[in-house]
């Protein structure tokens, strides 16, 4: 995720300090990894010499901490420019796990029990997110959904890997 | 030692063997997803635990009962008494109002009519599903028959749930909504749980899973 840019949204809504910078993105965006104070520092740093903001004011005592910022009308346009362009839909081929098969058969172990274990890593996350969720506000569902459609998908694909095992085994036989 | 059981279960149907050395078990109050692709052998496994199919080989017992060999009249009266069914499409009584279709277990089980209705409205209610006691089945939409369905199912205060995909004809959300229902009030109660789903979104919401694969259930994986 674009940190940078993440940032300055969060400076749209109004100036705020390094401290409470990061925060605001804990608390919305960094549930299961908060950022380090050295991050959101060296980021507004970079945002800074690139005219994306501006500093606002220093409370006595100094350091980055003690600063305020502001977005600048630069920063604006490259928070729009940023949501504006699409993702790059990756193929997220799991190319360890279909090694492990195409191995596993090539040396005539069970390559069944390869996906098996793989379906029961999946679903024990699946059940912490799902645990989550309904444990969970509106923001934790969402950001759950997220995880568990992709993790669905990956097992949508070793499912269907496991249908073609015997096929996979006559194409892969020495 | 575990509430319900089952070795070695074979079960064929005409040339098609559907089990082929099936085993299973489920504590008190735990939740088991069996899981695998159509034609697997999940359903069938679900009947013959549930003693609706009578396996040709192997073992099912009901704490300590041999469900099997059991009479048809005493398996049918456990399964009106111990346990509850929620099926993919509801399987109401179409004839039947919400609140009486709820009740049906119970007066199956030969409560009165007032008491039964009371307890099924009590169901209705805990379901927020008060508002469509006197509507039929048809008049109500999929998310809130199968709502129903489940109000049925846990009105005995069954100590097994057996629900064969109880989501399958529901969007996501109703799905979601359905599952949270199902496994709060199960788990209100004690009650476990038999899940017979190809959804993997669904199984999230279980303890663990069984997988079935061509009529077995091979060793179940553990991960540290």
């Amino acid at each position: 995720m674009g940190i940078g840019q993440t940032l300055l949204g969060l400076l749209e809504t109004g100036s705020r300090h390094g401290y409470e910078l990061k925060r605001a993105y804990d608390e919305r965006f960094g549930r299961d990894r908060p950022l380090h104070y050295g991050q959101v520092y060296a980021t507004l740093a970079r945002l800074l010499k690139n005219g994306l903001v501006t500093e606002t004011g220093v409370e006595p005592g100094g350091g980055p901490e003690r600063k305020s910022y502001a977005i600048t009308d630069a920063g604006v346009t490259d928070v729009e420019k940023w949501l504006a362009t699409p993702e790059k839909p990756e193929v997220y081929l799991q190319s360890t796990l279909y090694t492990k098969v195409v191995l596993a058969l090539l040396s005539g172990r069970d390559a069944a029990s390869v996906l098996d274990t793989q379906r029961t890593a999946h679903l024990q996350v699946m059940r912490e997110l799902t645990r989550r969720k309904a444990a969970g506000d509106l923001a934790d569902t969402l950001i759950c959904d997220h995880a568990l459609f992709h993790l669905e998908a990956d097992l949508r694909w070793l499912e269907l890997t496991a249908e073609r095992l015997d096929e996979l085994a006559r194409q892969v036989a020495p | 030692m575990s509430l319900l059981t089952a070795t070695g279960l074979c079960k064929s149907f005409g040339a098609t063997e559907a089990l082929r050395g099936a085993d299973f078990a489920i504590d008190t109050g735990e939740i088991v997803a069996i899981m695998g692709p159509s034609g697997s052998g999940k359903s069938t496994l679900l009947h013959c635990l549930a003693g609706i199919v009578r396996p040709d080989q192997g073992r099912v017992a009901y704490r300590e009962r041999d469900l099997v060999n059991m009479s048809d009249a005493d398996r049918s009266s456990l399964r009106r008494s111990e346990f509850g069914f929620v099926f993919q499409f509801g399987q109401l009584v179409p004839e039947l109002s919400c609140l009486e279709n709820v009740a049906l277990p119970l007066r199956l089980g030969g409560m009165r009519r007032k008491p039964a209705e009371a307890a099924a409205r009590e169901a209705l209610d805990r379901f927020e599903l008060g508002d469509l006691a006197r509507k039929r089945p048809g008049e109500v939409s999929g998310g809130q028959g199968q709502r129903v369905a489940i109000a049925r199912a846990l009105v005995t205060e069954p100590k097994v749930v057996f629900a064969d995909e109880p989501t399958g004809a529901l969007d996501s959300l109703n799905g979601e909504r359905v599952m949270g229902l199902l496994l709060a009030a199960a788990k209100d109660v004690g009650t476990a749980v038999i899940l017979v789903t190809h959804d993997v979104r669904v199984a999230a919401y279980s303890d663990r899973e069984v997988v079935v694969r061509d009529g077995r259930t091979p060793a179940q994986v553990a991960v540290p």
